[in-house]
């Protein structure tokens, strides 16, 4: 066992973890956090990224033991005061999900490409969702959410 | 998966580390950015029972111009090699590659040193060292030593790493006046790897190729030289189709692997077609 000290969504918390616990497991299961699902085995699909000290992660490919010290965003950290942020917000309203499974992991690296090229084009959006899988919509309207929170402004 | 279990320690000193692993032997394993690794560990198709994180070995961090070279931290991140200004100036090879490696979260955590130290020949850095022979910096329970990327990638997934050795840096030739450079990836889907992948240098002058060095990815169980076509393509005119017809050479020497991403054809055809493209953007053609 080891101990570890996290910030997930704004709240620090002190756990004993096993070596091998994933982080993804640590969210899901010690936290309850299971905003942020699990998609494959193989570090391929994005359904569990997450913000770690402000950079994208697929936090089913980090140890919870390499997270002590460090700064989560979940998904379910991204509302303020009970408003949704502009990337879900506009996630729902260009219909960017059917059965929603990839969605979180979508919406966190959407975040992610924001902060660093606030206004992307169609072809950086892509690419800059390269690592996220969607099996439901085909793209299109999850490039025209992140296009359409791009021009209100999102930064953060 | 859930990986089966293992101990876990993060040293603060490269000494505390290197003895971790000796200590360990055969079933202790370095993690870096875990984005080899913790995917093999979660299949189990490793399970190490000890894991040595360098994470926090301050001296495997930083890019330093060294003159000639710039010295590049093992734990720098692709994400890293991708935006720092002197490795775009000096080395701009190695941050187009990475650019091309897996994707943006994949990028934040995947190191140069643990992309070097896993060794597939399919991924892009190893081509690229080789190309620009890059020397790999190591210490170990014997001290420190220097290993020519020529010789360090010694099979699939192995390499003169001997055991308690670690990768501490990458010494990066700078790539002087009159050189151009190109990286040139062929993959069929998103965040894939290379079904073969060209790291291409070259220097004009007076309309003419004077030197040209060609790194293959997935062209063999190691990253490979092109060495026939970059002796094809010194002195030729620097035109496409000059450029071309050395490029014919590309896969002279090779022993590309038959897979469900290609047969070994194919890949020989995709080496000839892409070394083609490589050194004409390289020469600037
Ligand atoms: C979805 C996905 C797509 C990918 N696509 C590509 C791609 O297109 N091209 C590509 O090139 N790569 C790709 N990769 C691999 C990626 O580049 C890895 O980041 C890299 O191979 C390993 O770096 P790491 O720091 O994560 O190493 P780790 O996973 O931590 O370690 C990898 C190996 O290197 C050893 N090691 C690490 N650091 C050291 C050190 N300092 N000294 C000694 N040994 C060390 C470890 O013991 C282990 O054996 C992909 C990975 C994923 C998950
Ligand atoms: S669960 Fe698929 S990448 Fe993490
Ligand atoms: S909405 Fe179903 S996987 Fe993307």
């Amino acid at each position: 066992m080891a101990r570890i000290t996290v910030t997930v969504d704004g709240v620090t918390y002190s756990d004993d973890v096993e070596p091998r616990l994933l982080l993804v497991h640590y969210l899901r299961e010690r936290l309850g956090k299971t905003g942020t699902p699990i998609g494959c085995d193989t570090s391929n699909c994005g359904a569990c990224t997450v913000q770690m000290d402000g950079a994208s992660v697929k936090s089913c490919s980090v140890l919870a033991v390499q997270a002590d010290g460090a700064d989560i965003t979940t998904i379910q950290g991204l509302a303020q005061d009970g408003e949704w942020h502009p990337l879900q917000r506009a996630f729902h309203e260009q219909h960017a999900l059917q059965c929603g499974y990839c969605t979180p992991g979508m919406i966190m690296a959407a975040v992610d490409l924001l902060r660093t090229n606030p206004h992307p084009t169609e072809q950086e959006i892509r690419e800059g969702l390269e690592g996220n899988l969607c099996r439901c919509t085909g793209y299109e309207n999850i490039v025209r959410a992140v296009k359409s929170a791009a021009e209100t402004g999102v930064t953060s | 998966m859930i990986p089966s279990a293992f101990d876990y320690t993060r040293p603060t000193s490269v000494d505390e580390a290197i003895r971790a692993l000796t200590d360990a032997g055969e079933d202790g394993k370095v993690i870096a950015g875990g984005q080899s690794l913790l995917p093999l560990m979660r299949l189990r198709l490793a399970a190490p029972a000890m894991l040595v994180d360098v994470g926090a070995l301050g001296d495997l961090r930083g890019i330093r111009d060294e003159g000639d070279w710039l010295w590049i931290g093992a734990l720098t991140t692709h994400d890293e090699v991708v935006h720092d200004p002197l490795i775009r100036e000096h080395c701009g090879l190695l941050s187009q590659a990475a650019g091309t490696v897996a994707d943006p979260a994949v990028r934040h955590r995947g190191t140069l040193g643990g992309s070097l130290a896993h060794a597939d020949p399919a991924a892009d850095l190893p081509a690229v060292a080789v190309a620009l022979d890059a020397t790999l910096l190591a210490r170990g329970p014997g001290g420190e030593r220097s290993i020519g990327a020529g010789e360090f990638f010694q099979d699939y997934l192995t390499t003169a790493l001997g055991p308690g050795e670690i990768l501490t840096g990458v010494r990066v030739p700078k790539l002087g006046e009159g050189w151009g450079y190109h990286y040139e990836k062929f993959h069929r889907t998103a965040q894939a790897w290379a079904i073969v992948g060209v790291a291409a240098v070259a220097r004009r002058s007076n309309g003419q190729i004077g030197e040209a060095r060609i790194g293959l990815a997935n062209m063999g169980t190691v990253p490979v030289r092109a060495s026939a076509a970059e002796a094809a393509a010194a002195g030729a005119a620097a035109d496409r189709d000059a450029l071309r017809e050395a490029a014919q050479r590309a896969d002279e020497g090779t022993s590309p692997p038959s897979d469900l991403h290609g047969a070994a054809d194919y890949r020989r055809h995709l080496a000839r077609v892409l070394t083609g493209r490589a050194l004409a953007v390289a020469s600037g053609v």
